[in-house]
């Protein structure tokens, strides 16, 4: 018999055991974590700034820099980067020489909004108060000492006097009504008469090709009908150019830094500021005003001015009518997968298949969206309910609906994957509880498996939107465009233009930063851009989130 | 037996279709039949004890499950069954974990036909009416033959909708036709009182012992003729077992009810005829007082004591 065993030792740790592993698992996790958060962190500090107003510098140059650095002795603008200057090669004990980068605005007169200018140039840098920014429609920021309001080159105020600042508001003030008497006369009134002609000459072409006696005396009509229109149209036309002429009737003058005078028409005024005079709250609030521009007005200046919100609406719709395409798709698809298909060999392949599928790079999407909706599927829709409009396509050309599409086709691997996930985990007892009852597979279906596997399926809606409302290439080929005249949705009948091509904010940022003929002013606003994207897209997935939480709630306790 | 509600409704065709008229008819059919169907289960000894209950001779099957081979792909799980079960009474079938006794009972109600590569030999006849007719409607089947499963499924859904489930997939849209049939099978599982106030509540906030009475409500509120229960109480304590107990004595008053349990004393206690199963084969079938008293063979006994399973 063997000895029973008396002790009970367990042996002592002599060396670190598999744990070094933590480490290694930890620090995949902290590379691919600080690269996020410093992605996002540039984003959000480089987008925030641009709303930022910053104080006007004025700066006195050294006297031999003087027509070398910059033709006066003087200048002024917002200093915007300072940094080592690049190229050079510094010896050990020597500080490197250091530049700044200064917004100068004045485009029209100098011919660019940046510069350089080296430290060692620099004399003396001073804040004015009294240097006014203007932003205008054309020709971005003006920066310079306000002199006077005149009217028909008399002075009606100068900028010492007490009444120069209500003066100059009202007339800024009348200026704006004006033009908003002028958009509503071209976008309304005349865009409502174009219309309608447009829709006569496209009853007269039909009627033109039957050729019929009967068809000779409408045409008649139509012509006259539409030489009504066209007289109306002539004097709505020149009532704008009336108006338009006088916007320029009041001027502001101001000096530039060298001392030049400058006369601007105050119909050319966005809006102005002091900025040296501002105290922090102003700034404040002055930040959260320039934030609320950027998001709700139209862009100006081929994109580099003004806000994005036609790109926002367009990105929204755009992603909304594509969740709307292809939740169902998917979820139709993934159930014949799951539940109807014999799993065998054959359904293998379509898995593996449809996985691979998300695999492809989206601008093959492009081409296809382009090949099969724009110009087959477009193309017949057009021939067969717009063909009095040919050759000016109206679905055969692209536009948000088949950007839509094209982006479900991209994303439906995504959501068939995820749904397929949710559908297999509702337990086996929930469904053999449901047939006992005589329920039949599709009863089964649509009462307790479709209900108990939303929360997934949403997940994968959610994984679609993302990687939908991202995704630039395809939709270059489909209907994406730099300046849309108009959005997909608005209050002319039939109130949704899903045909109209639309600006989406993934675009946008491509074209700022390779595309404007300034990159250097545009630069902010492609930060700015990303910035809203990004919100945007965390915005709509919460939406979806939310949804699915309360989803989940529902469901939340499995059986047992 | 009381009408079903879809009845009323009158949008229910099918060969199982049952009204007073047809159902007479079948019983009449299948007493005439009842002595030549009944070959007896091959295993079933002869009355030596006619002290002990009443001989399964003498059954008139409402259920006759005859020369019945069940494979799994290639394995067969059951074989050659034979086994009668009476109207209106408990039959349990016991036996050792794997002797296809589950699978027995889910082919009553063609549950098995859910799984893939599964295949049969033989039949299974309910008033005399082959369950495998291919004209037959399964779903059909399966709204006159309930089933309790071994754990509790109660949907993710309200109480209420629970209850009716089986009566919404019938189409049954009638209020006052889904509030009867939640009042009346929830008294029946001995549920109103605990959950009257409380309807419109999600069922899986219930306690196992009520989620498993409520997947009985919801079992008969379409009023089947076959309540299938399998392991009913398995994942239960004692006190809702016996709760289950209770309600089966009183279920059968009403429904034929067919058993699986593991717990012999169960099985003593609810049913009327036990049937030992062991290696998918039959071994004995008799009334449960001469099982549990005086079995004929000897494994049934060795089981019985506890001496293997």
């Amino acid at each position: 018999m063997a000895k029973l065993n008396t002790k009970f030792w367990i042996p002592k740790q002599t060396k670190i055991v598999g744990e070094q592993f933590v480490w290694l698992t930890g620090m995949g996790m902290v590379i691919g974590l600080v690269m996020i958060v410093y992605l996002l962190g540039v984003i959000l500090v480089k987008g925030v700034d641009v709303f930022w107003p910053k104080p006007v510098a004025q700066v006195t140059l050294q006297q031999d820099a003087v027509k070398k650095a910059w033709p006066a002795s003087t200048l002024i603008g917002i200093i915007s980067m300072h940094q080592d200057k690049p190229g050079q090669i510094v010896p050990v004990d020597e500080q490197p020489l250091q530049e700044k980068q200064f917004f100068v605005g004045n485009k029209e007169v100098y011919g660019f909004s940046f510069k350089y200018i080296d430290d060692k140039d620099i004399a003396e840098i001073s804040y004015p108060k009294e240097i006014i920014e203007i932003e205008r429609f054309e020709y971005g920021d003006a920066l310079g000492y306000p002199l006077r309001v005149q009217e028909e080159g008399k002075e009606i105020a100068f900028s010492d006097h007490k009444a120069f600042l209500s003066t100059l508001n009202a007339a800024i003030a009348q200026a704006h009504q004006r033009q908003a008497v002028i958009q509503k006369i071209e976008q309304k009134e005349i865009g409502g008469i174009s219309r309608k002609i447009e829709k006569l000459k496209r009853q007269q072409k039909t009627l033109e090709q039957k050729g019929s006696a009967e068809s000779v005396a409408k045409i008649q009509k139509i012509e006259l009908k539409v030489a009504e229109l066209n007289e109306s149209y002539e004097i709505l036309a020149k009532e704008a150019r009336k108006l338009r002429d006088r916007l320029d009737e009041k001027q502001l003058v101001y000096q530039l830094a060298a001392g030049r005078e400058m006369t601007l028409p105050v119909g050319q005024i966005v809006s102005y500021s002091f900025p040296n005079q501002m105290s922090f709250m102003t700034r404040v609030g002055k930040f959260f005003k320039n934030i609320w521009i950027f998001v709700s007005t139209e862009p100006r200046e081929a994109n580099t001015e003004g806000g994005v919100f036609p790109a926002i609406f367009g990105t929204f719709v755009m992603t909304v009518l594509m969740s709307i395409a292809v939740t169902p798709f998917g979820v139709v698809a993934a159930i014949y997968l799951r539940e109807y298909a014999k799993q065998g060999l054959m359904v293998r392949i379509v898995r593996i298949a449809v996985n691979n599928l998300a695999g492809v790079p989206s601008i093959v999407f492009g081409v296809f969206g382009l090949g099969f909706f724009v110009y087959f599927v477009g193309g017949s829709i057009d021939r067969l309910f717009f063909s009095d409009a040919l050759p000016t396509p109206t679905f055969g050309t692209g536009g948000v609906l088949w950007a839509s599409l094209t982006l479900a086709l991209l994303t439906v691997p995504v959501v068939i994957v995820a749904t397929e996930e949710a559908i297999a985990a509702v337990p086996r007892g929930m469904r053999e509880g449901s047939f006992a009852c005589g329920a039949s597979k599709w009863q089964t279906i649509k009462r307790i498996v479709l209900p108990a596997s939303a929360p997934g399926i949403l997940t994968g809606v959610i994984l679609a939107m993302a990687r939908g409302a991202g995704e630039v290439a395809p939709l270059m080929l489909v209907g994406v465009v730099k300046l849309a005249p108009s959005l997909p949705v608005d209050g002319i009948f039939p109130f949704f233009h899903f045909e109209r091509k639309f600006m989406h904010l993934g675009f946008h940022i491509y074209d700022l930063g390779f595309q404007s003929p300034d990159s250097e002013a545009a630069k902010p606003m492609v930060f700015a851009t990303t910035l809203l994207l990004i919100a945007l897209v965390l915005v709509l997935n919460s939406g979806a989130v939310f949804i699915r939480e309360k989803l989940r709630k529902r469901y939340a306790r499995s059986a047992f | 037996m009381p009408e079903a509600p879809f009845n009323q409704e009158g949008n229910m065709e099918s060969v199982l279709d049952q009204n007073e008229e047809s159902s007479v008819d079948l019983q009449g059919g299948n007493r005439d039949n009842s002595t030549s169907m009944t070959e007896k289960p091959t295993e079933t000894p002869k009355s030596k004890a006619a002290d002990s209950g009443p001989s399964p001779d003498k059954i008139k099957p409402f259920i006759q499950v005859t020369n019945y081979n069940f494979f799994y792909g290639s394995s067969q799980v059951l074989f050659d069954v034979n086994l009668p079960m009476p109207e209106r009474q408990v039959t349990a079938i016991i036996g050792p974990s794997g002797c296809g006794k589950s699978t027995l009972l889910r082919n009553i109600n063609r549950m098995n036909d859910l799984m893939d590569n599964v295949r049969h030999e033989g039949d299974i006849r309910i008033m005399n009416q082959s369950i495998y007719d291919p004209e037959l409607e399964v779903t059909e089947l399966r709204k006159r033959v309930g089933m309790v499963f071994q754990k509790s499924n109660p949907f993710p859904k309200s109480i209420y909708e629970n209850v009716v489930y089986s009566l919404r997939v019938n189409g049954v849209k009638n209020k006052g036709l889904l509030d009867e049939a939640v009042e009346g099978s929830l008294k029946a599982s001995a549920l109103w009182d605990e959950v009257k106030d409380r309807l419109q509540e999600n069922a899986l906030g219930l306690s196992g012992g009520q989620m498993q009475r409520l997947c009985i409500a919801r079992a008969i509120a379409n009023k089947p003729q076959v309540l299938l229960m399998d392991e009913p109480c398995s994942a239960l304590d004692p006190l809702a077992t016996a709760k289950i107990e209770e309600l089966i004595y009183q279920l059968k008053e009403q429904y034929t009810i067919v058993i699986v349990t593991h717990n012999m004393q169960q099985a003593a206690r609810v049913s009327d005829w036990t049937s030992f199963f062991y290696l998918g084969k039959l071994i004995e079938f008799d009334n449960t007082k001469k099982i549990f008293m005086s079995p004929n063979k000897k494994q049934t006994e060795d089981y019985i004591t506890g001496r293997f399973g």
